[in-house]
């Protein structure tokens, strides 16, 4: 033993030195990401929390004097309530219907042998292979008024399906395109799933429903609460999907936040908008956490 | 006494794996039973089948009397200790150990009695309120069994349960489990590989390999009159010596000796001779053996020393024998090219039909 020989003091010298020496190496290692992210991600990000309290101009410009709170004030406006239940509604409704089809998908992958997991894996993330936007415009074919699915429908003598530029096709766009965001976090918590606690609890006198509900699904919950944040934050501000299968009907708060700076030209309201979904995000994403870390 | 669980010509095949073998096994109610055997031999397929968690291909298997091969598990008299345990990491000990009870739908009071008595049992009343990932290795195994025994099942199914203790705590454990079966006096189906485990706690061992019970008996009659080669071989150390059966009462070496050794043999088959290390005595070549005694001269080629024993192995005209002898302060200790002559008494020759 030494090292216990060195005086104190030089012992507690060379080790801040050997800290000194690591956390300047993280500070290096660290400085790329450091730089894009304060360059892309902080200071837009600043720019817009400051455009929120300035005034628009009668032209159209936005005016860096006069800070005020109008643009926040707006914000209680009915239609702005209404366009935010209407996203609100839309994302609850994607997250659950995503939430509805994964899991017993990601169940089933979870529960193949090895060897046909990453295949199944592997099929989930095909989609990513083309463009979103591409795949949205193919939507738009198979749901449009002479597509696949209103040709089949009136093939079988039914009334012919016309779903493009409705909320439903927004929702089926939303849905089709955040489901591998919901697989991939089940697929992760149901893999690392200890299944012999299963076993346990139908040893001691559960049916098989029963010891999902009591085991499986607690047990999964992180993966849901993950894959559900994953889902519903994209959707509560998608604007891609809705733009191309819902038309110009009905805005969502993605649109809205866009025809802001873009149509309406009121850069201070637009960066309002935006400060509050990001916030009301924030809060609903900590909370969630929380609500789940409990049982962790 | 009246059977607990009976399992009868019971197959099973994971595809064209064939697991389980025609299995014939009758556990006594109250017993204390080990299968014992390799990894894969089938044993942890067997108890599975008892559980519930698989089901034979054929055969029938059932638990006091009644047919239970194709019940789920919930519907068995029976309850598992996990080889990991299988605590609920999302639930207190308490919640853990009432779980089946609960599942049974008894009055919560009820509940909270029995769990409170099964702690108190395996001494864990003070870690009631506590999550599994807080306690120690050893306090989750006790608890694995509080949660199996406050159902008072029928039949207790235990898979290598003290596989992840350290030794020393492996070894506390055995005495306590066999105390605690004869005190709660419920039926156990224990599966392990460790011969030790087996031999220390069980009323009776099954030894399996390949899917096929080899035979079955109390440990004594499987340590000391082993039927084949592999029961011989897996359960401790064993002196193997190829032979051909004369007449009822010996056997002929390879080398012309001729042996006391009684077998079921007819004149003329190959058989071999099993003898345990211990059963063996080391005498020098001048000495003079007590009557009676069947000796091969040797010379010694390597000693090991225990503490607690010499382990030799001596270079005879059979083969390399091991020969154990008890560190005792009158026994004579032989140094390495040593001649020796190995003696031993008839009785301790097991022959075995090949």
């Amino acid at each position: 033993m030494a090292l216990t020989e060195i005086p104190d003091p030089v012992a507690q010298e060379l080790e801040s030195d050997a800290e000194r020496v690591a956390s300047r190496r993280g500070v290096l290692i660290a400085l790329p990401s450091w730089v894009y992210l304060t360059v892309f991600f902080a200071v837009p990000l600043v720019i817009v929390l400051v455009y929120s309290f300035a005034t628009r101009s009668s032209t159209g410009l936005t005016r860096l004097t006069g800070w005020n709170l109008d643009s926040y004030r707006r914000l209680f406006d009915p239609l702005v309530a209404e366009i935010a239940m209407r996203s609100v509604v839309l994302a609850v409704a994607t997250t659950l219907i995503c939430l509805a089809v994964s899991y017993p998908f990601a169940y089933y992958i979870a529960t193949r042998a090895p060897k046909w997991r990453n295949l199944l894996i592997v099929l989930v993330l095909i989609p990513f292979w083309s463009n979103f936007l591409v795949r949205t415009y193919a939507w738009r074919i198979i749901l449009g008024s002479d597509g696949p699915l209103a040709q089949i429908t009136e093939a079988l003598g039914m009334e012919p399906v016309r779903l493009l530029f409705t909320n439903s096709a927004i929702l089926i766009g939303l849905v089709y395109g955040y489901l591998p965001f919901m697989v991939l976090p089940l697929y992760a918590a149901l893999e690392r799933m200890d299944w012999s606690l299963v076993e346990a609890a139908r040893d001691l006198y559960a049916d098989g429903w029963t010891a999902f509900r009591k085991v499986t699904w607690p047990l999964s919950r992180p993966g849901v609460i993950a894959g559900s944040i994953l889902v519903f934050i994209p959707s509560l501000g998608a604007y891609v999907t809705p733009a191309l299968l819902g038309g110009a009907r009905t805005t969502l708060l993605g649109d809205y936040i866009v025809s802001q700076f873009l149509a309406a030209r009121n850069q201070p309201f637009g960066s309002a908008l935006s400060v509050a979904v990001m916030s009301v995000m924030l809060v609903a994403v900590i909370v969630y956490f929380r609500s789940g870390a409990k049982n962790l | 006494m009246t059977d607990s669980v009976v399992l009868t010509g019971v197959t099973k095949r994971f595809g064209d794996v064939l697991a389980v073998d025609d299995l014939h096994l009758s556990v006594a109610d109250g017993e204390f039973f080990s299968l014992l055997g390799p990894s894969g031999c089938g044993k942890t397929t067997t108890l599975r089948m008892i559980a519930g968690f698989e089901f034979p291909t054929s055969g029938s298997l059932t638990i006091h009397g009644e047919e239970m091969a194709l019940n789920p598990p919930n519907e068995r008299p029976v309850n598992t200790v996990f080889q990991s345990y299988a605590l609920f990491p999302h639930m207190t000990i308490e919640e853990n150990v009432g779980f089946g009870l609960k599942m049974k739908k008894l009055a919560s009071a009820d509940i909270a009695q029995r769990v409170k008595r099964t702690l108190d049992m395996v001494q864990l009343s003070h870690r009631a309120a506590a999550s599994p990932s807080q306690l120690s290795g050893g306090q989750q195994q006790r608890v694995a069994l509080a949660r199996a025994l406050v159902n008072e099942p029928q039949v207790l199914l235990l898979d290598e349960p003290l596989g992840a203790l350290d030794l020393k705590l492996r070894q506390a454990m055995q005495v306590e489990l066999k105390d605690l079966q004869q005190r709660v006096g419920i039926t156990f189906v224990y599966v392990t590989h460790d011969q030790d485990e087996a031999l220390t706690m069980s009323d009776r061992i099954g030894v399996m390999s390949d899917g096929s019970l080899l035979q079955v008996g109390g440990p004594q009659d499987i340590y000391e009159h082993p039927r084949s080669r592999f029961v011989a071989d897996f359960i401790g150390e064993i002196n193997l010596m190829p032979a051909v059966a004369a007449d009822r009462d010996s056997v002929k070496l390879l080398d012309g000796q001729v042996l006391m050794a009684a077998h079921g043999a007819q004149p003329g088959q190959a058989v071999t001779v099993a003898i345990r290390p211990e059963r063996f005595t080391l005498y020098r070549p001048d000495d003079e053996l007590p009557s009676g005694r069947s000796s091969i001269s040797g010379k010694i080629i390597r000693r090991i020393y225990h503490g607690d024993v010499f382990v030799y192995d001596v270079e005879t005209a059979e083969g390399l024998l091991e020969v154990k002898e008890e560190n005792r302060p009158t026994i004579e200790i032989f140094e390495i090219d040593a001649p020796v002559t190995v003696t031993w008494n008839p009785s301790a020759a097991t022959v075995i039909e090949d």
